[in-house]
């Protein structure tokens, strides 16, 4: 059966963990993305969904562009305790250009 | 611009015919698959942008809950208090095909289906502000699902898509005009031989008749 994991700061993960889904506090970029790395590529796709936070996926473009064109795993970013910062937009937004050619929203 | 050599042949004409028209017919396949992508993707990003609000709405919502609780709860207290979850999520998932991309469909399960049966501590030490916490995480965890469902469909969409349009791309300005240029160049070629042929003939003639006449 499959996963879902959700990578964020330790008060952003807390609720999560108490619906059950399998959470890792990170506490810097670093941190996180040694976290994430393991999540994707070492744990032989057992997460299907990963959640990450968004004040630490800024420091993760890289990794986390790397798993855009492949089926699974699904790196989504959440807002976190500051509210959302506006980088699931910007994501949504990038897709739409690559698609289209120009942003059209 | 026959940058590429071809011998003025027939057969390579022939080849080359077959080529161009193979070419057509790809391409005009390839723009409708584009054009049907295109409107599938479209339909995701207006699904992704809904949902996407909804989701930061309501975790906004959910971690105000949660600052509340934690100016009254203690921090250790509030931290034992989530450790053991009584609620696990496991996760299905099965591909759908969208124009022959495959896109994850996901299915979950709860342990408890109960939603009263989810806050994993006692109510006795903890405030109430952390069961509200909770409630609302848990109302916006399925759409966190379908989040993730909408949002990857609609990056490995645009992928393909990027892919499509390129491929139309290349044939409608490279392919195709490098290929008539081509048939083109062949065919002139091939006129041209006839032509030079053709002269020579009736030079030929011309001095075979002049031969004759001047013998008799």
């Amino acid at each position: 059966m499959l996963k879902i994991a959700v990578l964020g700061g330790r008060e952003t993960v807390m609720g999560f963990k108490a619906l059950g889904l399998d959470v890792f506090p990170a506490s810097g970029p670093e941190e996180a993305r040694e976290t994430l790395r393991r999540l994707a590529r070492d744990s032989g796709g057992q997460y299907a969904i990963i959640y990450v936070e968004e004040n630490l996926a800024q420091y993760l473009e890289h990794e986390i562009a790397r798993y855009k064109d492949v089926p699974s795993p699904a790196i989504i970013l959440i807002p976190g305790r500051e509210g959302p910062l506006g980088l699931g937009q910007s994501a949504l937004k990038a897709a739409v250009e690559k698609a289209v050619g120009t942003d059209i929203l | 611009m026959a940058k590429t050599a071809v011998t003025p042949t027939r057969m390579v004409l022939n080849q080359l015919k077959g080529r161009l028209k193979t070419a057509r017919r790809g391409h005009k396949l390839l723009k409708d698959k584009r054009d049907e992508l295109m409107r599938q993707f479209m339909d995701v990003v207006k699904l992704n942008k809904e949902l996407r609000k909804k989701v930061e709405d309501g975790m906004t919502g959910a971690f105000a809950s949660l600052t509340v609780a934690s100016t009254i709860m203690s921090p250790e207290m509030l931290e034992q208090s989530l450790l053991y979850p009584r609620q696990s999520v496991e996760l299905g998932m099965t591909f759908k095909n969208i124009m022959s991309v495959n896109v994850p469909q996901y299915s979950f399960r709860t342990r408890n289906n109960d939603p009263s049966e989810i806050y994993p501590y006692g109510f006795a030490q903890t405030s109430g502000e952390l069961d509200d916490a909770l409630e609302k995480l848990a109302r916006v965890f399925e759409d966190m699902l379908e989040l993730a469902q909408v949002e990857k469909s609609m990056q490995l969409l645009a992928d393909e898509i990027e892919k499509t349009r390129r491929r139309v791309n290349a044939l409608e300005y490279v392919m195709i005009p490098e290929l008539e240029e081509n048939i083109r160049y062949i065919t002139m070629k091939l006129e041209e031989n006839e032509n030079s042929t053709k002269v020579r003939l009736l030079k030929v003639k011309d001095m075979v008749l002049q031969k004759a006449h001047n013998y008799e």
